[in-house]
């Protein structure tokens, strides 16, 4: 865990510091997860006037090893965290992007580059739509969203 | 359990006998004539040499003329292959049989160096370095002298091998205001790497990431600069400089790995711990019309399309749907599985402890088969139908509730089926190895030989191999649809069951016992062989000529 805590310890000390508009850390107690929370700063009306919630998990090889991030739900009154709607995000929250996947992750990515990722994809978007097979993928799936091989037919969404 | 036949159908089986219990253990056989025996283990021995020697291999594949219009052939032929080998072309012993061989690692690495000098001659590059281009070409020897022939540059440059590594060979470097973009770390006196792309990072990140690479995620041949979005390749020359000695072996082996996984007719052995592997002329467009099963010198046999177990007579597509949905509908049928019954006369518990599926009730004798819960005696004779589905007729099945109902009864007939030829299989082992202890035993204290035991590993080899057969069937069966072939598929699927459930039978006889029933149990294991290969015969030539009608598209 001390290569993880090292690094993890380092971006947290940035993130006090200076995060970029649109981006706030909730929760870092620890080096194994953290929540941060994602708004669409561009007017799209997709997303206007929702907060989303991220959560990262990392592994004791992180930033070697990508990390584990996925939508959060949350129907607190005071703090409503819905699944974005988007072509490349399940319903459960798994996001199915090449910069999480073992193949496109490279370790120089941080949390808040995956933020900042994650934000421009809502912003591009226009389609309120789920990926094929949302309602079988998110009754049967079982497994680590690291571990599922996704396709990515079009990286341009 | 008693033994029982019910029929004295010739044809079908061995003459009935009634078990005579011997009272000695190791007198002469009982009186069966012995040339139904020795004609019997004639056919075995034919049945069970399901591999074509390498002399007749050798022989075939040099005779074998180049098919040079063949658009899939991207292969050359002086490779292990046959790529371009046509069945119709080899005929195989049994239909159901397919060619292979079996490569040690060191008759790969062979090939793979025949391969890499040959290559070398022709772009004039150092084995070393032809090696790397290879592998960045996934062994395809025909695209990659194309390539090198029309862009040298760029092909060695995409395979990591670009300028001249040779005068400025890669160092580690301190540089003034670094900071790794990895751990963060600053520090003039940080060792650092970076490959032509420039992406710097520090030495212990640099290791950190390939260690990461080789042991966790298996990956040696193209393992990326870690630089985001960079797709240059990790060299070998910088691998050497930077991957612990510790690591080299394994990242030596992956790269050998690599050689058999870029082959489309290469296949390694799934048993866990196996070296070998195979070769296979079968495409994964040929999966519809044929199940190619074969053989590791392990002795594990599996499929070469999808490497499961053995799952003949059904094609690949079929097992994988059938497998899903056993996933998707575990729930509903665990408990048609489950190791407990009533009996459906007394309704007393009773528990299955072996393989077989000719049930007596302790408590009130009732006979009757585990599988169907129906009457036992009628399961040796012509109407017996316990394997299978009866389809109700149209209008019974008139609104959604009762189709759906009749959908799930037609499925756990055959998942019912389908379980316990695979839990049977287990007891059946189970028995052999407690028997196999007994034995054992018995030629410590009465001097039989090793040799006159064998007949039980051969019963119980068959045992294994025809209820995985078996096993298979139902899951086959499941997706037929009916037409005027079904009916002899049935007929075979029957017979093999019957043969087996009379081995299976006969295995759960106390030890005094079996060795009286020696050449009787020779007798049923080699008809179970028998009927394994009739049966195969059959599905696997219907299905290379289409003949099978399926409710899915495969
Ligand atoms: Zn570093
Ligand atoms: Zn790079
Ligand atoms: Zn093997
Ligand atoms: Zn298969
Ligand atoms: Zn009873
Ligand atoms: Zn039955």
């Amino acid at each position: 865990m001390a290569f993880a805590s090292r690094r993890l310890g380092k971006e947290l000390t940035k993130m006090h510091d200076k995060l970029p508009p649109g981006i706030a850390l909730v929760k870092a107690d620890d080096f194994k997860e953290w929540l941060m929370d994602i708004r669409v700063i561009d007017t799209n009306p997709l997303y206007d006037n929702e907060t989303y919630r991220l959560k990262f998990s990392f592994t004791g090889s992180y930033p070697i090893e990508a990390p584990e991030v996925t939508f959060q739900l949350s129907t607190a009154a005071d703090t409503p965290r819905p699944i974005p709607w988007h072509p490349h995000i399940y319903s459960n929250g798994i996001i199915c992007l090449d910069l999480l996947d073992r193949q496109g992750w490279s370790p120089v990515h941080n949390v808040e580059s995956i933020c900042v990722s994650l934000q421009s994809m809502l912003t591009s978007n226009t389609k309120k739509e789920r990926p094929p097979g949302d309602e079988n993928f998110v009754k049967y799936n079982t497994q680590r969203p690291r571990d599922i091989n996704f396709v990515f037919h079009d990286n341009q969404v | 359990m008693t033994l029982k036949r019910a029929s004295d159908d010739i044809d079908r089986s061995e003459p009935a006998k009634k078990p005579t219990p011997d009272t000695t253990l190791h007198t002469a056989l009982p009186a069966t004539p012995l040339t139904t025996a020795s004609a019997n283990m004639d056919s075995d021995d034919e049945f069970n040499s399901s591999q074509v020697s390498d002399d007749e291999f050798m022989a075939d594949q040099d005779s074998d003329v180049s098919i040079e219009d063949d658009s899939d052939f991207d292969i050359d032929q002086d490779d292990v292959g046959f790529e371009s080998q046509d069945k119709d072309i080899k005929p195989t012993k049994q239909t159901y049989e397919v060619d292979f061989i079996v490569y040690s690692p060191d008759q790969i690495q062979g090939h793979q160096d025949k391969q890499v000098d040959e290559v070398s001659n022709i772009l004039g590059q150092p084995p070393e370095s032809t090696a790397i281009l290879l592998r960045h070409e996934r062994w395809n020897k025909e695209r990659l002298i194309d390539h090198y022939m029309e862009k040298q540059e760029e092909t060695l440059e995409s395979a990591g091998l670009g300028e001249t590594s040779t005068t400025n060979p890669p160092r580690l470097e301190h540089v003034k205001g670094f900071v790794c973009d990895i751990c963060c770390e600053d520090g003039p006196d940080l060792d650092t790497f970076a490959m032509r792309c420039g992406h710097r990072f520090c030495v212990d990140c640099y290791k950190q990431y390939l260690y990461t690479k080789i042991k966790d995620e298996g990956e040696a041949a193209r393992i990326r600069c870690p630089g985001d979005g960079c797709n240059r390749i990790v060299d070998h020359k910088s691998l050497d400089l930077l991957v612990s000695s510790d690591l080299q072996a394994r990242y030596h082996e992956l790269l050998m790995r690599t050689y058999v996984d870029d082959k489309e007719n290469l296949r390694w052995c799934p048993a866990p711990n196996c070296v070998y592997a195979i070769q296979c002329g079968v495409r994964d467009k040929d999966l519809i019309r044929t199940v190619p099963t074969v053989r590791c010198d392990c002795s594990h046999f599996f499929c070469f399309g999808c490497s499961l177990n053995d799952h003949q007579p059904a094609p690949c597509a079929l097992v994988r749907k059938w497998l899903k949905k056993c996933e998707d509908d575990s729930e509903t049928a665990n408990w048609i599985s489950a190791n407990t019954k009533e009996c459906p006369k007394c309704h007393s518990t009773i528990e299955k402890n072996g393989g077989c599926n000719h049930m007596t009730c302790r408590k009130c004798r009732n006979e009757f088969c585990w599988m169907c819960m129906g009457v036992w005696s009628e399961h040796g004779t012509s109407w017996y139908n316990c394997n299978r589905f009866e389809e109700k007729s149209g209008h019974d099945a008139r609104d959604a509730q009762a189709r759906s109902r009749q959908s799930l009864e037609r499925y756990l007939h055959y998942y019912n089926r389908f379980a316990n030829h695979e839990q049977s299989a287990k007891l059946d082992k189970d028995i052999y190895l407690k028997t196999e202890k007994k034995m054992t035993q018995l030629q410590n204290t009465t001097g039989m030989s090793w040799i006159e035991v064998q007949f039980l590993d051969a019963a119980s080899q068959a045992l294994q191999q025809c209820r995985q057969t078996l096993k298979w069937t139902y899951a086959f069966a499941y997706y037929l649809a009916r037409n005027n072939l079904t009916e002899i598929f049935e007929e075979n699927q029957k017979d093999l069951e019957m043969a087996v459930e009379n081995l299976s039978e006969m295995f759960e006889k106390p030890i005094d016992l079996l060795q009286g029933l020696k050449v009787e149990m020779m007798d049923k294991t080699s008809y179970c062989n028998k009927r394994r290969v009739i049966l195969l015969n059959d599905t696997a030539d219907n299905l290379q000529k289409g003949n099978w009608e399926f409710n899915v598209t495969l």
